[in-house]
């Protein structure tokens, strides 16, 4: 099939981006987003042009890498997958695709389609751990008997791979959900629960200080997160995070 | 206690807070204004305690009014923020594929609320305010009545508050259960909530409509 792109370029973080356009021919339905993207980026290689700088590392959904706005939605039009796992199928011949960076105060742009989310990485530091004394008699955490519902549910909120589609899909660029899960996947466990009053206030504090928005609970993170990260998550740190602050 | 103003999820639960607040408030509004259209002296005697009495006048009174400063300022301060969350936009964005219109338009319906609200003050507020302490005229308990019908006279005053409502609906079909998930509720009653908010937004604005145009059709005779 034969596609119109618009893509944003941006030489560097300094510098002011456009979008530009390309016309690409020959795209196979079964191609991926990123194949598609590979096929475009040797045609500009080819043609002795710049290639288009974009994100990815596993090309199999787990790595949270890839960070395409296609068309207007995080990791483009389908539910529950990267942009690495969609296809080509999904467009038809004569398409126009827009394709940007995702967007927010917090992840600048690299370059191109590249961002930088260590945002999210500071928010991890700031309390997505557990302190274990790890000097020789360290207890199996498997010993510690878990209610089935909550170690699911911890599991579930575990599985967030901080892409960052939560902010790109959030009218407000929030990072709530992100945050949220982080909270999430050790509060609901009792090796987390020594440490929780810190690490909400933390972690809280931290997403702030990046210069996120606010959650305005329309949902969209939810609907976009190619995990299914629930928004039960953001009420769960809500929770936690007032009963924290209220203990001082 | 510092950190606990400064932080983003307590400006929420603010706006959650204030909200609720208002939501009740509106109940009241309506139980009373609904009377106008059932026996107007039921209504007159309403109006002339909630205008009198001391507790309302100088207790619930600055509580709802502070209630509704608290709900505007800080919607204004959480939109602010969110717009510059996001200095560079999109230049396609998708909103519609994943959230509702309502939901993320509330600073739309929540201004065009407020700007209703300035209207409705001077209609009956300010009116009682030069009433009461500038003109100083005595108590008057049959007043209430005709002076509520008469404003809804004009045809532009009442499609005014028509639309306004439908602009209140639209905030509350939102705004109402989303309070409870900012304040950290979000469980096995959530369908439930959002069910009874549906209802509650769409029922009590179109009360105060039909209050609206009922006084419309059927104006004082002279």
């Amino acid at each position: 099939m034969n596609l119109q792109l618009k893509i944003w370029r941006q030489q560097n973080a300094g510098s002011k981006g456009k979008m530009v356009d390309y016309s690409i021919s020959g795209v196979e339905s079964d191609m991926s987003f990123l194949e598609m993207l590979d096929v475009l980026n040797e045609s500009l290689i080819n043609k002795g042009e710049e290639p288009i700088a974009f994100d990815h590392d596993c090309r199999e959904g787990i790595c949270g890498s890839c960070s395409l706005m296609i068309n207007g939605e995080p990791h483009g039009p389908d539910r529950l997958i990267t942009a690495c796992q969609l296809h080509m199928r999904k467009f038809k011949d004569g398409d126009t695709i827009v394709i940007e960076p995702f967007r927010a105060k917090a992840f600048p742009v690299i370059k191109d389609l590249i961002i930088d989310r260590t945002a999210f990485d500071r928010i991890h530091q700031a309390g997505g751990y557990i302190s274990v004394n790890t000097s020789g008699n360290t207890v199996d955490a498997n010993a510690i008997p878990i209610d089935k519902h909550k170690a699911d549910e911890a599991m579930d909120a575990a599985t967030c791979i901080g892409c960052g589609a939560c902010v790109a899909a959030c009218k407000n660029a929030s990072a709530m959900l992100f945050t949220s899960a982080k909270v999430a996947q050790f509060a609901l466990l009792p090796q987390g629960r020594v440490e929780a009053t810190e690490r909400v206030q933390n972690m809280v504090r931290q997403m702030d200080l990046e210069g996120f928005g606010n959650c305005t609970n329309t949902g969209a993170c939810e609907v976009e997160c190619p995990k299914g990260i629930s928004l039960e998550n953001i009420a769960r740190m809500n929770r936690e995070y007032l009963m924290a602050t209220s203990k001082g | 206690m510092s950190a606990l103003i400064k932080s983003s999820i307590a400006r929420k639960v603010v706006m959650a807070l204030s909200g609720l607040f208002l939501v009740l408030f509106l109940l009241l509004h309506l139980s009373i204004n609904l009377s106008s259209v059932i026996s107007p002296e039921t209504f007159n005697q309403w109006s002339h305690f909630m205008g009198y009495n001391p507790l309302v006048q100088y207790l619930m009174q600055p509580i709802l009014i502070a209630g509704v400063v608290v709900h505007f300022v800080m919607g204004i301060v959480l939109e602010l923020q969110n717009n510059r969350a996001r200095a560079v936009k999109y230049a396609q964005f998708k909103g519609s594929a994943n959230a509702s219109w309502v939901s993320r338009n509330m600073i739309i319906t929540g201004l065009v609320v407020l700007a209703f609200l300035g209207l409705h003050f001077y209609d009956f507020w300010i009116h009682e305010m030069a009433y009461k302490y500038v003109e100083v005229n005595p108590q008057d308990p049959t007043r209430y009545y005709a002076e509520t019908v008469e404003k809804f006279e004009p045809i532009w005053r009442t499609v005014i508050y028509v639309v306004s409502f439908a602009l209140l609906s639209m905030h509350l079909w939102h705004g109402f259960a989303s309070s409870f998930q900012s304040m950290g509720l979000n469980n096995k009653y959530t369908p439930n909530i959002k069910k009874f908010t549906k209802i509650y937004a769409l029922i009590v604005p179109l009360g105060f409509v039909f209050i609206a145009l009922y006084h419309h059709l059927n104006p004082l005779t002279h």
